[in-house]
């Protein structure tokens, strides 16, 4: 294997990666082995912590805190696409007073932490302006800006990362602007952009946590709850356990499916003048992890 | 305007709370990046193994999740007793150096093969190769995106407000009990933010601008 940092190891390096490994293993099991040891220690493994998990009443306020989470993320995605797409519109109009307000709005949002934009629904405009917001609204709401607005960027960096003479053959076809963007443009830059789009969304998923924050009853919210309950023997470690598998696997799932996207579209690159350039494979890449 | 007078002091050391608490977060997120990089870059398959499950767990993991673990989980195990704003830093470097450590390796990938190569078939050793050849062209395609992750980590500071750790999400509070109007207060804290976040993004326009190489 050689990588740039590496060339193939002869037999001494073979030697010493295989004591770095060993070492790693050792370093590695030694924490594992410490935190379970921890969790042992103060009894987090104790079936009395773990019997609220066999209650019908506890699965089924899991369920429902979960279908909350779901319906928080559902309603937030597809606000914020919609949002996405008309302020990236506004901010690729040709027209100065449209483009300039587009872009300050979607720079502002993106500025903003989310969890100020949620509070600045939930308590400021409740307290501030006495018109009532509830949690769900609040939570969805922020997300839609704030999403909204990255992916606006998103959505634009799409559009302009694909070569000039796209849109010039069309304008030389006789097409108008429009025509250009939603024949031309767009096709091809959605296609480019759909795995970027994707991981937003996990974005979008991870951050309904933050309804906890707001008391909104998502799975966050209920874990503290259920792990409140003395009667339960205040079970915070097991259930922040379950909660946190369960966003895990949602999440990675979601991930899963944006990497899919990714190599599709990667495996008909070759001979496709529609797909973009190496380059900006590279950029699309930075503007997915540069967005935690 | 009023709002904002009257709580100078509430506002100065909230602020001051949510640069500490990024400061502290920034570099500790840094090296942890560099750090979980270097393993996922690494000859040895057990610590890339270890550093590709690390970035796939953690960045498939809600901030509030972490945060959630160390404010209420964490003391718990009794292992031993860390203050509210250690353990924030902590959740916040956990969280971050995993994003800080796929933008440091995607931009060693960047970094042609051939460049490596050329520099081992001149004779250059291990450092050299490093110091000389990659590094300083990494460099260019690693800094504008790290700043953008830096970026987010400073807005992502205001979560551990919903934590008691006191800085700038958490002026809406006092402000409530003090009885001022809670919506203008957070505006001035919306403000604060695009203060200190819109320099920091000129600057990583200004680098992603000067320091893209053509390839």
């Amino acid at each position: 294997m050689t990588t740039v940092l590496y060339d193939a190891p002869g037999p001494r390096a073979r030697r010493r990666n295989l004591l770095l490994g060993a070492v790693g293993v050792v370093v590695a099991l030694g924490a594992a082995a410490f935190v379970v040891y921890r969790f042992a220690v103060t009894g987090q493994f104790d079936p009395d912590v773990w019997q609220w998990i066999l209650y019908k009443n506890i699965q089924l306020l899991l369920l429902d805190a979960l279908l909350n989470t779901l319906r928080a993320f559902a309603v937030a995605a597809v606000l914020a696409l919609v949002f996405g797409a008309v302020f990236a519109a506004g901010r690729l109009s040709d027209h100065r007073w449209l483009s300039g307000p587009a872009t300050a709005v979607v720079e502002f949002f993106r500025a903003v932490p989310l969890l100020i934009l949620i509070f600045i629904m939930y308590f400021g405009v409740s307290r501030g302006l006495g018109i009532n917001v509830s949690a769900f609204t609040a939570l969805v709401l922020g997300l839609m800006l704030y999403n909204g607005s990255v992916l606006a960027e998103i959505f634009r960096a799409g559009v302009a990362s694909l070569p000039r003479g796209q849109s010039e053959a069309a304008y030389a076809l006789g097409m108008r602007k429009t025509q250009v963007m939603t024949n031309v443009l767009l096709p091809q830059a959605l296609r480019a952009m759909l795995p970027t789009i994707v991981s937003q969304l996990v974005v979008v998923l991870k951050d309904t946590a933050l309804g906890f924050i707001i008391l909104y009853p998502e799975l966050l919210y209920q874990a503290r709850f259920l792990g409140s309950q003395v009667q339960l023997g205040s079970p915070i470690l097991p259930v922040a356990m379950v909660v946190a598998v369960i966003y895990i696997t949602m999440c990675l799932l979601l991930s899963q499916f944006a990497h899919y996207l990714e190599r599709r579209t990667r495996r008909t690159r070759p001979g496709d003048p529609a797909a973009p350039a190496d380059g900006t494979a590279v950029e699309m890449e930075q503007v997915r992890v540069g967005t935690p | 305007m009023n709002v904002l007078l009257d709580n100078l002091g509430l506002y100065m050391s909230a602020f001051v709370g949510t640069v500490e608490l990024f400061l502290v977060a920034a570099v500790g997120s840094i090296i942890g990046g560099l750090l979980l990089a270097a393993m996922r870059v690494s000859p040895v398959p057990v610590l890339r193994a270890f550093g590709t499950v690390y970035i796939n767990v953690v960045r498939n993991t809600p901030l509030t999740l972490v945060f959630f673990f160390f404010a209420f989980a964490y003391p718990r195990l009794e292992i031993f007793d860390l203050s509210f704003f250690a353990r924030a830093c902590t959740a916040l470097i956990v969280y971050t150096s995993a994003f800080v450590c796929e933008v440091v390796r995607s931009g060693v990938n960047t970094v042609p093969v051939g460049q490596a190569e050329a520099s081992r078939a001149l004779g250059f050793t291990f450092g050299q190769t490093l110091g000389s050849i990659i590094l300083p062209q990494a460099l260019r395609s690693v800094v504008p995106p790290l700043t953008s992750v830096e970026i987010a980590l400073l807005k992502n500071t205001t979560i551990a407000a919903g934590f008691a750790v006191f800085e700038a999400g958490g002026i809406y509070q006092n402000l409530s009990e003090r009885g001022y109007n809670v919506l203008v207060g957070l505006l001035w804290v919306a403000l604060g933010f695009l203060i200190l976040v819109v320099p920091l993004t000129l600057l990583q326009r200004n680098l992603e601008r000067r320091w893209s190489v053509a390839r």
